[in-house]
């Protein structure tokens, strides 16, 4: 229990005041606009979008330039932004195979469809911090080549030809969603991405690399892996017709487990599944592989005890802003419970030490 | 939902261009081709989202992924036409100039509209992709094998 206490108005206005002048920093350096932070700080506005759970990249430069770069508070602040509108509706499920694709990946076929696209991606950089950043100067123009029109197929799809994999079979039924109505155990699949796509990044990732190393191991490969921009289509009621109403970048993994077979199915690979807002694509990954480690009921498998396979574990404890809620409240003024505490550990001693003497005498 | 028909899928195209537009561009195109005409409101333009959904496993049972921010209004011009607006962003001038459009391309002024402002939208929309898709294709593999190393 906390309870109001007044008198620190004043230290509060000035500490609020004080905030503001170190947000700025030295008057000497020039001052951060949004269009930069959204410009080069684009994976951090990528992230606040992701788990703010709002997709608008001027509002997360905003939050991150109010936040001083602290992107859970960030995220706090989209979180508390989102609540104050109203909502329009509900899209169309978004179609991931019409993505325009910046980056397509396979680690389970060389020679696919499409190709394998690199596009703008950390890896096979060498990890060195490049000094020429630390000065100012123009970057080339990244190099240009003629695209070849079309859908870019999903991996899965080849597999499923064979009926080598599990298939995601088409259904409508409309999804819960933990913004509206309280997280509840059991968490039906739609319910567990929502809460794993706008989940705290380094949960995610923690998560699933111990799933990796044996806790839940289902041995995942990345059978896919695209960035890039889908339509957002939604049913405009006053026309009667669905139009675009918008654009998103979005990051998909998919990953072939290991496969499972019983007496009446043959052995087939299983699915799991992330999608992220923004180019996330470590997220997106992780994402897959909680997802495919909660669906061990369904598949059939056991329950080791691993903290991956728990619903409850993963869901209730995978949201920043509940889980910093509630560990940063610990800091505001609990004297009176303190005060009590005291009490009763000054009473304890009393006791005891009145015992030590007594023994000590006999 | 009714069946989408011919005159319904046209403006179902320019209303999903007008809603992707960059920042500004519908509203300076427009005031480029002629004078705005006069309109009063249905709704005036209002910042809200739309939840966004996708499918687990890309086809299959759909999830709620997250909220963008969209501005809509409608408006009815003085001849009669109502147009309407639903565009990405928190972005209530170009939620104004995507309703006149709407409404205009109802009139006789259709066919100039769709020339001096759908066409060229379009136009450089295409282009941008088409700049950002030839960036990816250069960075696409060409694999060749080396060499065999069973013998």
């Amino acid at each position: 229990m906390y309870v109001a206490v007044k008198g620190g108005e004043r230290a509060i206005e000035n500490a609020h005041a004080w905030l503001a002048e170190e947000r700025r920093g030295d008057r000497d350096v020039a001052e951060l606009s949004i269009a930069q932070i959204r410009e080069q700080l684009s994976l951090a506005v990528n992230r606040v979008m992701a788990e703010g759970s709002l997709y608008d990249p001027d509002l997360a430069a905003l939050a991150i330039k109010q936040a001083r770069g602290d992107l859970i508070e960030a995220i706090f602040l989209i979180r508390a932004y989102r609540t104050t509108l109203p909502r329009f509706g509900a899209s169309e499920p978004v179609d991931t195979g019409a993505m325009a694709c910046d980056r397509r990946i396979s680690a389970t076929f060389k020679d696919l469809p499409g190709g394998q696209v690199l596009g703008p991606t950390f890896d096979y950089t060498h990890r060195l911090l490049d000094f020429k950043l630390a000065a100012e100067g123009e970057t080339p123009a990244a190099p240009s080549r003629v695209a070849e029109p079309g859908d870019v197929p999903h991996v899965t799809e080849f597999l499923n030809r064979e009926g080598l994999i599990e298939e995601a079979v088409h259904d409508d039924t409309p999804p819960p969603d933990l913004t509206r109505e309280p997280l509840e155990m059991p968490a039906d699949r739609a319910l567990r991405l929502q809460a794993l796509t706008r989940s705290d990044e380094g949960f995610a990732l923690g998560l699933a690399y111990s799933t990796q190393r044996g806790y839940a191991r289902n041995h995942a490969f990345v059978g896919e892996l695209r960035i890039g921009t889908v339509p957002v289509e939604m049913e405009i009621p006053e026309l009667g017709f669905a139009i675009d109403i918008g654009e998103v970048t979005l990051t998909e993994c998919e990953t072939v487990n290991q496969f499972k077979g019983s007496k009446t199915e043959p052995p087939q690979f299983t699915r799991g599944y992330g999608l992220v807002f923004g180019q996330t694509e470590r997220k997106a990954i992780s994402m897959a592989l909680v997802d495919r480690a909660l669906r061990w009921e369904e598949l059939g498998e056991d329950f080791v005890g691993a903290p991956a396979q728990d619903a409850e574990f993963v869901l209730y404890h995978a949201d920043n802003i509940q889980a910093t809620g509630f560990l940063e409240h610990i800091k505001l003024p609990h004297y009176v419970d303190f005060q009590s505490e005291l009490e009763l550990v000054r009473k304890l001693r009393r006791e005891a030490g009145a015992d030590q003497v007594q023994e000590a005498a006999e | 939902m009714k069946d989408t028909t011919h005159d319904d899928l046209a403006r179902k195209t320019w209303m999903s261009l007008l809603a992707r537009a960059p920042e500004g561009r519908a509203a300076a195109l427009l005031d480029a081709a002629q004078a705005r005409p006069a309109f009063t409101w249905l709704r005036a333009p209002e910042i809200g989202t739309t939840m966004v959904r996708g499918r687990a496993g890309g086809t299959g049972a759909p999830f709620n992924l997250g909220e963008m921010t969209v501005t809509r209004c409608a408006l009815t011009l003085s001849t009669g036409e109502v147009g309407h607006a639903y565009v990405q962003g928190r972005r209530k001038g170009c939620a104004e100039a995507a309703a006149l459009v709407d409404a205009m391309m109802q009139t006789d002024a259709g066919p100039v509209l769709r020339a001096s402002v759908l066409d060229p939208l379009d136009a450089e929309m295409t282009a941008a992709k088409a700049t950002r898709a030839g960036k990816a294709a250069a960075t696409k593999v060409d694999f060749f094998t080396m060499v065999r190393g069973e013998d």
